[in-house]
């Protein structure tokens, strides 16, 4: 089943009278329960398509679809909306809110969502447990390591049951044992509860954890394999 | 609603001493609103209070010809039989004390300096001219049947530079325009704390200056004082008798009631510059805050948050700063206030000719304005945080996720 897909998008950002086109026209479709690597150099579009599947940006062009529907031109609460429902995200730098404790960041979405205190509280509890945090529960962020701030937002991503989780380089700010146990949390993640990743990268370590693996280069898919699209 | 509390208490306690400085901002503007309500208030009421307690009284009884400026001695332009008519105004329940006043003027004169005065004929033993008796510097007060003592305020003893026991001459004007001339005796210097009347009235027994101005059963006004000055207009119609009018004291002091009502205008003015200055540190505050956390907004965002959630954040914020400087704004303004309340602020003679002013001004904070000025400093404090939170609530994620 298809979760999410973007078909003809270009996206252009206008600096004073420049222009740079970001995204020159892709189609991309992504599959439920894919673990999918969008990889490829520095400034070839990664980031900006992760953010048109995100609905945190908006195309110039082309369209965006999330579970079937299109939602290329919902407005600012209907794009807030959909991010609380089916959207997760894991950020390069660790996003995570600094006056919060791990399990208050992990709460904040099902929160958002209006969803009951019993039911947080099991869903935070064992998605503390699932990245391996249960001790630090009551950690604000810098009282964590960066290994450990991931893993919290790695949870915070899927808190809301997220149809599809977008995490943008999630290893770039990690040594390489917390990069790899990052990894192997959203590669057991995807495994046992089917949710769809779409990650960001151009670290070669991270791309041989997915399953599919989508190369752009300016503002272009140059290779896709395993997805059957070009 | 609790998370947003929560999550606002934990960014103001983030940044403490800015939160604590800005909210002292609050509390100093509150303190500051206070205070120059309760002096102007206290500046006028005790003004008020004054003008009744010395020189109009809570109502007066005159003769319908009498006018005030021309402080006229003719028969016809005076009280007839002032003591029964006094009399039978006392026996009205919510009359505290009437009594007969007469009003001259004369010229003092000690050695070569002369000056012109106001004589104020009393009755020594009424209750009224007590203000006069409490006042005594220095000498004994007068006795109803005293015929060569005179009473002289500081300010005059001081520029006359005359002192208890020294003779005065004293020229009056009488009933028929004549002038008589007489010879006086010091007996008492008084003060009031008011220098505009004290420099220039001098107090003599009632018959004695009847005598003296040839106006023998015969006073100026009724001078009356009720028990509740709230009754003033219902015992006003009970005296209306035909030949004499009764005056009220709002219709005697209406300069001072003017004089609150352009003190109010002036005191809006000046609540409106400190509410702006103290609105601008809010605005400031905020303003640094969005842009500090610009990041976090994005995440917020990123994972949900809508605008309005985001406003409500910010708002949020700024009513703990609001109702943490206003709850100090008032213990700071209210313990200002009772000080001087208590002490007062010495203005000594401002020179006022229009009304009476004491030369101290007593503070004088209302519930009223307490309560008014708290609530506008809450809502300013408020309109201020306005456009910082919907600056945050308008930051693209996009953007925010990429400010620092």
């Amino acid at each position: 089943m298809e979760v999410a897909k973007v078909e003809k998008v270009t996206r252009t950002y206008k600096v004073g009278e420049v222009e740079t086109q970001a995204l020159r026209g892709i189609d991309l479709s992504i599959e439920s329960g894919d673990f999918t690597a969008l990889t490829g150099p520095s400034g070839s579009g990664k980031t900006t398509l992760l953010q048109l599947f995100g609905c945190l940006d908006q195309p110039t062009s082309g369209q965006v679809f999330i579970n079937g529907k299109d939602v290329t031109h919902l407005n600012r609460d209907q794009r807030a909306d959909l991010r609380k429902e089916t959207l997760g995200f894991v950020f390069q730098f660790f996003a995570l809110i600094p006056t919060l404790t791990a399990y208050e960041n992990v709460e904040m979405p099902l929160l958002l969502k209006g969803v009951g205190a019993d039911e947080r509280r099991e869903t935070v509890n064992r998605l503390l447990e699932s990245v391996d945090l249960v001790d630090h529960a009551n950690h604000r962020p810098d009282q964590l390591s960066g290994g450990q701030q991931q893993r919290v937002s790695v949870a915070r991503a899927l808190a809301t049951h997220p149809s599809l989780v977008l995490a943008d380089e999630p290893t770039a700010n990690l040594d390489s044992e917390n990069g790899r146990q990052v990894m192997e949390i959203m590669q057991n993640l995807n495994k046992e509860t089917g949710v769809t990743f779409l990650f960001a990268t151009h670290d070669p370590r991270v791309i041989k954890y997915a399953q599919k693996v989508v190369t752009l280069r300016d503002g272009l898919i140059v290779e896709n394999n395993g997805n059957g699209k070009k | 609603m609790t998370q947003l509390i929560k999550l606002a208490f934990r960014n103001l306690n983030r940044n403490r001493r800015r939160s604590i400085l800005s909210a002292l901002a609050v509390a100093m503007g509150l303190t500051l609103l206070l205070f120059i309500a309760a002096v102007l208030r206290g500046e006028i009421q005790g003004s008020l209070d004054t003008t009744i307690k010395l020189v109009s009284g809570d109502l007066q009884v005159r003769s319908s010809s009498y006018v005030e400026e021309k402080s006229s001695l003719k028969w016809a332009d005076l009280v007839t039989n002032p003591d029964q008519v006094a009399a039978q105004i006392k026996t009205i329940p919510q009359v505290a004390e009437a009594t007969p006043r007469l009003y001259a003027t004369g010229i003092l004169t000690v050695g070569n300096t002369s000056t012109g005065v106001k004589l104020l004929g009393i009755d020594p033993n009424s209750s009224a001219s007590a203000p006069y008796a409490n006042g005594m510097l220095s000498g004994t007060f007068l006795t109803p049947d005293d015929q060569s003592g005179i009473l002289i305020g500081q300010p005059l003893a001081d520029k006359l530079k005359v002192a208890v026991g020294n003779q005065i001459d004293l020229y009056a004007n009488t009933s028929n325009g004549d002038v008589v001339q007489q010879s006086f005796t010091v007996r008492g210097v008084y003060s009031t704390h008011t220098p505009t009347l004290d420099e220039s009235t001098v107090v003599l027994p009632l018959a004695k200056a009847q005598a003296l101005t040839q106006t023998t059963n015969h006073a100026s006004a009724i001078f009356i004082l009720l028990k509740d000055r709230d009754q003033t207009d219902a015992v006003a119609t009970a005296i209306a008798t035909p030949g004499y009018q009764v005056l009220t004291w709002q219709s005697m002091n209406e300069l001072v009631l003017q004089t609150e009502q352009l003190a109010n205008a002036y005191m809006f003015i000046i609540y409106l510059i400190v509410l702006a200055v103290t609105a601008t540190v809010i605005v400031n505050t905020l303003i640094m805050a969005v842009f500090e956390r610009t990041r976090e907004i994005g995440i917020l965002a990123a994972i949900g948050m809508k605008g309005r959630r985001i406003m409500t954040l910010f708002l949020t914020e700024a009513s703990m700063l609001a109702v943490g400087g206003i709850v100090f704004g008032l213990i700071f303004g209210w313990l200002i206030c009772l000080y001087f309340e208590k002490f007062g602020i010495y203005v000594g003679n401002l020179g006022t000719t229009g009304f009476l002013l004491g030369d101290r001004i007593y503070a004088l904070l209302n519930a009223s304005d307490a309560v008014t000025l708290t609530l506008v400093a809450l809502v300013v404090t408020l309109i201020a945080s306005l456009y910082p939170a919907i600056l945050a609530a308008r930051l693209e994620p996009v953007e925010a996720l990429h400010g620092k």
